[in-house]
């Protein structure tokens, strides 16, 4: 049983106890003093109400994923093998697979990483540590934050007026990963600015006192003191890239691709794409088939999250 | 108002005016400091003495708001002068906070980090070992030069901060209060040090503690309400004080 459980019971028993014991002991004891007024069954069950809600509010959230996981591993199970994923994409649903969306996701992540820590992170120096703080770097502060509530597929409109047509990378990976940077450098950048305003100013102070430079300051204290907050918000954003698939598709990513990107200006497909494509056929064993990507995508993620949380160890442990 | 005459100060505020926003924290201050002294500054909360002596090393350009009138000489040349290097003359001014704030790296490079990046040409362990003998901490912490700064204890990482200022030979060494975060122990140990590094060092340091004032400065200034009330040698104003105010304050009438 729940500790705190635990403790509310056994004092409501001793209450009852009592209350059975002396008749009005409740009335008695409040007579003790004439300026506390202490309804404690009230508060009890306020306090096990709350705890409650908060309970229910946990057990829904799992319970809703553990049904999502469970459906999807029940129905893409069987297909989760090696051919799957060596095979590319093909009419007949005993032969497709997922190479060549694992692969342009693969090339789409590593390419927004690139873009977006370098702008996201750089930003966010710039307006943490070096900006003046005036009405015109608080009018960009609140921009940015509109920014990150953006719908994706306005960022795949931007990305097919910008990247595809106007500076002609056509749809290619560069212009996707472009594109995914751009949705995710405001929430980058919000994130960022918390992990280092979160640096206590008593180390740059420190810094600064010993004739460090701003840049200084900032390579060899700050960033590396805000590194894990950084970290994890870079993992959300890019968990949030990869799954992506609007922006992409309007982008005008390719459905059907049986090869695999071999540089930057080649055209890709990537996991959610091929996901949505096979969710709308009409056949029963595509839709097998989207769950079965489905699980190679969370595999991805997982992966991806953990290989981040282990570099995160690895830092504070180095400090 | 008593002042001090140095015929060659190593600091000297003249005509200075403090601000944060339109608000006046330091008005009118002309203070000369001596070389090798220890100068403490007291006076009651908000009068002025650590905004003072952060503007000797120009700690308060951080803070949007401050701004300034008059100047501040060091070695005869004004620090607020646009043409000065900031970051050398820090390096020759150092500073211990009020709460100890070591990096979060090791002993070693808590102390070896200012003078690298100052271009430090000498030796880097040499520079360990004598900064943390200077700072009374090499014994106890000899043999774990590698683990973090942030595993000591507070009175040892307040001493690593003071190894950290001597690393970069200043010459002067700014205190803000630096034992009001930490246990008697270790206040005494901080005094001792003091006492030690006046032979080499212009210490100024800001005190709320009145005895500490007495214990390790040769010269007390009484700050109240941003004027400078009085300045003198330690033993003549605790003793006998010129102005009623400092006498007040010193007895515990008010602050």
């Amino acid at each position: 049983m729940n500790p705190i459980e635990g403790t509310i019971d056994s004092q409501s028993k001793s209450e009852t106890a009592a209350g059975v014991k002396a008749g009005v002991a409740a009335g008695d004891e409040a007579a003790l003093h004439p300026m506390f007024h202490n309804p404690r069954k009230l508060r009890l069950f306020k306090e096990r109400f709350f705890y409650g809600s908060i309970l229910l509010a946990t057990l829904c959230a799992l319970g809703f994923l553990f049904y999502l996981l469970f459906s999807i591993g029940a129905q893409g199970w069987e297909h989760l093998d090696m051919d799957f994923i060596n095979n590319f994409p093909s009419r007949k649903p005993a032969q497709a697979g997922f190479k060549s969306a694992i692969w342009g996701t693969v090339w789409l992540g590593g390419m927004t990483l690139i873009f977006s820590v370098f702008f996201g992170v750089g930003a966010a120096l710039y307006l943490q540590e070096l900006s003046p703080k005036n009405r015109f770097t608080s009018s960009i502060q609140v921009s940015i934050s509109t920014l990150a509530g953006v719908p994706s597929i306005i960022y795949g409109m931007l990305g097919l007026g910008i990247f595809v047509r106007f500076m002609g990378m056509g749809r290619s990976v560069l212009a996707g990963s472009l594109t995914l940077s751009l949705l995710i450098i405001p929430v980058i950048i919000i994130a960022s600015r918390e992990a280092l305003k979160a640096v206590p100013d008593s180390m740059r102070m420190a810094s600064f006192a010993l004739g460090a430079t701003r840049w200084q300051t900032v390579r060899d204290h700050v960033l590396p003191a805000a590194v894990p907050g950084i970290a994890t918000g870079v993992i959300l954003a890019m968990a949030r890239a990869m799954g992506e698939a609007a922006p992409l598709i309007m982008l005008g990513a390719l459905t059907y691709v049986a090869f695999v990107p071999s540089g930057p200006l080649d055209p890709f497909t990537a996991m959610p794409i091929q996901i949505f494509n096979w969710t709308s056929r009409p056949q029963e064993a595509f839709h097998d088939l989207a769950s079965t990507g489905i699980i190679v995508l969370l595999g991805f993620l997982m992966l991806c999250n953990s290989v981040a949380i282990f570099i995160r160890l690895r830092w504070g442990r180095k400090l | 108002m008593m002042s001090q005459k140095f015929t060659s100060p190593i600091l000297q505020a003249t005509n200075l005016n403090l601000y944060y926003g339109t608000k006046k924290v330091v008005k009118n201050l002309n203070m000369k400091i001596g070389k090798k002294t220890v100068t403490a500054m007291i006076g009651p909360s908000g009068c002025g003495k650590s905004t003072i002596l952060r503007s000797f090393n120009r700690m308060n350009d951080f803070i949007d708001t401050f701004s300034h009138e008059g100047e501040i000489l060091f070695e005869g040349s004004d620090i607020y002068k646009s043409k000065i290097d900031v970051t050398e003359f820090r390096r020759r001014i150092g500073m211990v906070f009020q709460k100890p704030n070591p990096f979060s790296s090791s002993i070693a490079k808590n102390i070896t980090w200012g003078p690298k990046i100052n271009g430090y040409k000498g030796d880097l362990n040499e520079l360990v070992e004598t900064s943390l003998r200077k700072a009374a901490l090499w014994d106890e912490v000899k043999d774990k030069l590698n683990d973090s700064g942030l595993a000591l204890s507070g009175g040892q990482q307040q001493r690593l901060c003071i190894a950290r200022a001597i690393a970069m030979d200043p010459e002067v060494i700014l205190m803000d209060e630096p034992c009001s975060a930490l246990d008697p122990a270790s206040t005494l140990a901080i005094e001792d040090l003091i006492h030690d590094l006046k032979q080499q060092y212009t210490i100024v340091i800001v005190t709320h503690n009145m005895q500490q004032a007495a214990r390790v400065s040769e010269y007390t200034a009484f700050m109240y309400n941003g004027d400078l009330v009085e300045y003198g040698p330690t033993t003549k104003l605790f003793s006998t004080p010129d102005e009623k105010l400092t006498r007040d304050y010193i007895v515990g009438r008010f602050g």
